[in-house]
């Protein structure tokens, strides 16, 4: 295998770590509407936090893209 | 067909430009730039054109996303944090404009170059940082010990809390700019899958590129609230010292 092939496989890899943040995105979602559904008069300060905790997964899923993005910047 | 989802980031030179061994020429991102500050201009120009007590479309809709912006900051930061409204406004606007003028066929997304968020990022750090040496002096080295933590706890506690502090700009600027990227790129790879594929199957990724340009619409107000409220988390936070 060369490094060329290597590389590609080394992408396809870091764009598998977006599982990850998708069952954090799929936790986090989930959770707000059970909090809501409980007490819905709490859903304007549940919601901001909701937000930030979203930004703050799928951030994580697009690290791996941008390691992607590097190991195709090495790839000759 | 030969097909690169990544091309339309490439940036040219339209103007050389050099400035005492700097290059800052003309491209196409800078012009992007006026453009987006034009258009804020524009848009506040038309809704503060004709002020009413009953709110027109455009004045209505500034209205709604000033106290919004308002009440986050004032949220998060406290009453000192009045001062910063103008900031936080004008740094929700930039990105937000520069995020829907990108959507445009042929424009370019600014918040799709690394340097630009960065840029915001490290502006956004610095101006907490200065913020916590104002208001606490030599104090501030607080932000680094949460309240509460033992002492035989702080060696491990206060690198924990350095490495979180550095991770704060990059993570912001890392955000804005992948999540503008990856959609683009998949914008990208969808219409090279229509143009690849001709008209008997290519219409399915064509019809996805519909739903995918409304989820970008909404992931484009969704980033600039981000941004700003994580600005005004971390400026609250250097402010008020985990209080």
């Amino acid at each position: 295998m060369d490094a060329s092939s290597a590389a590609l496989i080394g992408m396809g890899i870091a764009a598998a770590g977006f599982a990850g943040s998708g069952i954090g995105i799929g936790y986090i979602f989930g959770k707000m509407i059970e909090s809501v559904a409980r007490q819905p008069q709490a859903e304007a300060k549940v919601s901001k936090y909701m937000w930030i905790g979203f930004a703050l997964v799928e951030a994580i899923a697009l690290y791996g893209l941008v390691i992607a993005f590097i190991v195709m910047g090495l790839r000759k | 067909m030969e097909h690169n989802p990544l091309e339309h980031f490439l940036l040219f030179k339209i103007y050389n430009l050099q400035l005492m061994g700097l290059d800052i020429s003309i491209n196409k991102a800078v012009l992007m730039m006026w453009l987006v500050t034009v258009s804020v201009i524009l848009f506040f120009m038309a809704a503060t054109r004709r002020v009413t007590l009953v709110p027109g479309k455009i004045q209505s809709i500034a209205e709604v996303m000033l106290d919004f912006l308002k009440k986050m900051t004032l949220e998060n930061m406290g009453e000192k944090g009045s001062r910063f409204i103008p900031f936080i406004v004008t740094l929700f606007f930039f990105i937000l404009f520069s995020n829907l003028l990108g959507l445009i066929p042929g424009f370019y997304t600014v918040t799709s170059q690394l340097i630009v968020t960065a840029g915001f990022a490290i502006v956004v750090y610095a101006i907490s940082l200065g913020v916590g040496i104002y208001y606490h002096g030599a104090g501030f080295y607080h932000i680094l010990i949460p309240p509460g933590t033992p002492f035989w706890l702080l060696p491990l506690m206060i690198p924990i809390e350095i490495v979180s502090q550095l991770a704060r700009p990059i993570s912001l600027a890392v955000r804005l700019f992948a999540n503008m990227t990856a959609g683009h790129t998949v914008l990208g790879v969808l219409f090279g899958m229509a143009l690849g594929l001709g008209v008997f199957i290519g219409w399915l990724p064509f019809t996805l590129t519909i739903a995918i340009n409304g989820l970008e619409l909404f992931i484009a107000f969704i980033q600039a609230y981000i941004f700003t409220i994580l600005t005004t988390v971390y400026l609250g936070d250097a402010m008020n010292l985990h209080q």
